[in-house]
């Protein structure tokens, strides 16, 4: 139903009364409201919907859910008839 | 780019399905409510990868899809007025209403422009004074705090010229009425991550365990997709009925409060017409009579218009899970992406269309 | 299913079709999708229809009475707004589209004309801009600009300036390249990465709010061809995959030739900044425009040969091979996804707008 999609933020400043950004989604540019997360800083990843960072993102818990998932994967390469790593 | 791309290698998308095929001992009927999943599912081929055992069902969470047909109806004929520049989401525009489109109204000389966020419609409003600009602010929970702020926003600049035609719809609700149905055969639900990165994920628990069904909070990649149906099927194979976070990058159990707050504040829960659906009680949100200033149905006092919808169009089924796209008659015949029927063969994020645009009519 | 208050009914019961598309023009008519299809084929070919036209190629391939080598004509018009973009503007636009169609039909682009619609209060810097433009871009694909014509149109009846093509160019004996020759087992290739122009384009024109270093690839592609026809013998379809993307441009070439077309989705050259302004706004860059890019379709023998040609020239230098003709489906695209489904690639329907929800 919503796409939305990871960007960096790399300026704050306000715009007529609004906390806005600027964030940096892969070499593409486009401001985004940070009203909904008054800890963002500069630096920081937030998940953008229609303009508006919906929240920050984790990057403790991105890394722990794709340890998760290499774990899986790294004991399923090792079973017999197991996937070959690409 | 980051936070994207790492949830789009191969190999670990491959080694995650080689464990949830040994997993599967019996067919389960899982339903990603969300279009975005589908349509993602649809693209990347996922749909193929699953053990057979396991049936992906597509939910109602497109919000082109459920948006009424009366609402529609109602955006055009606002749209059409000389007054007025319309403002909506790139999706929107291609909604059948009772009789055309918004294109055939920017055809017929309505101002209807696609904006991207709705504040860029705010921003007309400043720069066209003498315009009434009027947003189309659809949407599921994910959309609601863009679409409320950009009330407060004119509130705040004191833009008399704006004003919003709001069809908002929650999921929950759509749950209750999916698993409440006596034709029901999900089994587990691949809960919509977006949605729950503003709500949180707390509002699922006694959905899961009412019924009895296993919610996984699940993103939108690849690998986020496999390993969210993966931990649905591990709990279905054990027996459990958790709502579990597969999403934990961006999903709180508790979601955004800031953003729960503006929501509440602008918005009250109301019932709601889904198109193809029907109507569910407490469904969705309108405006709070405090801000009954920016409602364009009474600035514009559009009148209900009959609003039928095509007798071939099994949509609502479809939105439901009970039938396949594949299972309709006019499914690829007289129902195209070019001429949908209904809303699911509208929006790239609706099942016909997916299904359509990826060939698996087959 | 019966009216209950916990289970949700179908609303309705009457037909809303037809919507008005068949009744007035809208801008999926010009997308280059099914829509741009269907407009050409019931309304253009049905009326008009002879067998140069009904070829459906990019240009019509024509013999002169006692000639050595065969006549490519085309027609071309030109919309843009905005009309300057990063890596371009109308004017090379203008000349490049036309000369790209008579290249990829084999021919060595000899001449154009050039008919301007310009809209009252136009500035006459801007048109001399243009004209610059065209100059400098006729002088790179070695064409003159023999004819012309001007009209001016009200303020408000034209969107400041409209540019309206023809081309002339000449097809040596022995070269037959054409959508309909594409043969089970040929080898698919791109000049370069897809999707700059229509995404420089976009950017440009402001409204989405985004902004990126990504430049037009618009660019006279005969030396593409050139290259090709010398180190090969084997060139069945050569295509420029502008509106519609390369998606339409396939799907094109499967129908005409009865072959299905299966591409590598992991081998598809696409900038990253292109693929993130198409994942911002859920655009596909299959279906995304490009100005200066070849498709073609060549024996699998000789593909290797190929890439190297094409690398060796200027605008060749990204080419890669993306896939691989087949019997079957007939008339349909495939895609191998990275992660090991496939799926069919449609045509581009109507028009692409940003997908928000």
């Amino acid at each position: 139903m919503c796409l939305a999609v990871p960007g960096k933020i790399m300026e704050i400043y306000d715009r007529d009364g609004l906390r806005m950004g600027r964030l940096d989604f892969g070499g593409v540019l486009r401001e985004a409201c940070l009203t909904y997360v008054p800890e963002a800083q500069v630096g920081d990843y937030g998940i953008v919907h229609v303009g508006f960072v919906l929240n920050l993102l984790s990057e403790s818990e991105a890394q722990a859910t794709l340890e998760t998932l290499r774990q899986i994967v790294d004991f399923e390469d090792g079973l017999p008839g197991g996937g070959e790593p690409a | 780019m980051k936070h994207l791309d790492e949830y789009r290698q191969a190999h670990l998308v491959q080694g995650i399905l080689e464990d949830l095929r040994r997993r599967v001992t019996r067919p389960w009927v899982i339903m990603e409510i969300c279009g975005g999943q589908t349509h993602s599912i649809v693209r990347h081929g996922l749909d193929q990868l699953l053990p057979e055992a396991i049936e992906l069902v597509h939910g109602p969470g497109c919000p082109v899809c459920v948006t009424s047909l009366e609402l529609i109806d109602k955006a055009q004929a606002i749209a059409a007025r000389p007054e007025v520049i319309f403002a909506s989401y790139g999706d929107m525009l291609r909604v059948p209403g009772s009789g055309r489109d918004l294109f055939a109204v920017r055809a017929a000389g309505g101002d209807v422009r696609v904006v991207y966020s709705p504040l860029d419609a705010v921003r007309l409003a400043q720069e066209n004074p003498g315009r009434q600009v009027v947003f189309f602010a659809i949407g599921f929970e994910t959309t609601a705090p863009a679409n409320v702020m950009s009330v407060l926003q004119a509130r705040a600049l004191g833009l008399r010229n704006y004003s919003v035609l709001v069809s908002h719809v929650c999921v929950p609700p759509a749950m209750h009425a999916i698993l409440g149905s006596p034709h029901n055969r999900v089994q587990g639900f691949l809960a919509a991550g977006h949605v729950c990165t503003v709500m949180g994920y707390h509002e699922y628990e006694p959905i899961a365990a009412r019924y009895g069904v296993p919610i996984v909070v699940t993103g939108f990649e690849p690998l986020d997709l496999v390993q969210g149906i993966r931990l649905t099927v591990e709990q279905l194979e054990s027996g459990r009925a958790e709502v579990e976070n597969a999403y934990a990058r961006a999903v709180t159990r508790e979601g955004n409060a800031a953003a729960q707050q503006v929501i509440g504040q602008v918005f009250e829960i109301c019932d709601r017409n889904w198109r193809g659906i029907g109507r569910i009680p407490a469904s969705g949100w309108r405006l709070r009579p405090e801000y009954a200033e920016f409602d364009a149905e009474q600035r514009f006092e559009v009148q209900a218009l009959r609003s039928e919808e095509s007798p071939l169009c099994i949509a609502g089924q479809i939105l439901q899970g009970l039938r396949r796209p594949a299972d309709c008659r006019a499914f690829g015949g007289p129902c195209t992406p070019e001429h949908p029927l209904g809303a699911t063969m509208v929006s790239s994020e609706g099942a016909c269309a997916a299904y359509y645009r990826y060939g698996r009519s087959a | 299913m019966k009216r209950d208050e916990a289970i949700p009914v179908m609303e309705g019961a009457v037909c809303p079709v037809p919507l008005a598309h068949d009744v007035t023009v809208v801008m999926g008519h010009g997308s280059g999708g099914r829509m741009t299809h269907d407009l050409v084929q019931r309304r253009f070919q049905r009326v008009l229809g002879n067998p140069a036209l009904e070829q459906g190629d990019d240009a019509a391939v024509l013999r002169l009475p006692q000639a050595a080598g065969r006549l490519a004509i085309t027609t071309d018009a030109h919309i843009v707004a905005p009309l300057f973009f990063p890596g371009g503007d109308i004017g090379r636009l203008a000349v490049c589209g036309t000369v790209n169609d008579l290249a990829v039909m084999g021919a060595h682009p000899l001449w154009l004309t050039a008919s301007f619609i310009l809209e009252e209060g136009l500035p006459l810097a801007t048109l001399d801009r243009v004209i610059e433009s065209m100059r400098v871009a006729a002088e790179e694909a070695g064409v003159a600009i023999v004819a012309g014509d001007t009209k001016v149109a009200e303020r408000g009846k034209a969107d400041g300036l409209f540019i309206s093509t023809a081309g002339v160019g000449w097809v040596p004996e022995g070269r037959e390249a054409s959508g309909r020759l594409a043969r089970p087992g040929d080898a698919v290739l791109v000049s370069g990465p897809l999707g700059d122009h229509g995404i420089a384009v976009l950017e440009a024109r402001g409204g989405l709010g985004l902004a990126s270093d990504i430049v037009s690839d618009v660019a006279p592609i005969h030396g593409l061809v050139e290259a090709l026809f010398e180190a090969c013998r084997q060139v069945h379809v050569l295509r420029d995959p502008t509106r519609g993307g390369l998606a339409t441009t396939l799907n094109e070439i499967a129908r005409q030739s009865s072959v299905g077309i299966e591409l590598d989705e992991s081998a598809i050259p696409v900038r990253p900044a292109v693929q993130s302004a198409c994942e911002l706004l859920g655009m596909d860059p299959l279906y995304v425009a490009n100005e200066g890019r070849l498709v073609a379709i060549i024996a699998a023998a000789e593909a290797e040969a190929a890439l190297q040609a094409l690398r060796r020239t200027r605008y060749g230098e990204g080419a890669v091979r993306i896939g691989r003709v087949l019997a079957d489906p007939a008339g349909r695209v495939l895609m191998r996804t990275a992660i090991g489904g496939t799926r069919l690639v449609d045509m581009l329907a109507g028009e692409m707008l940003p997908r928000i929800c």
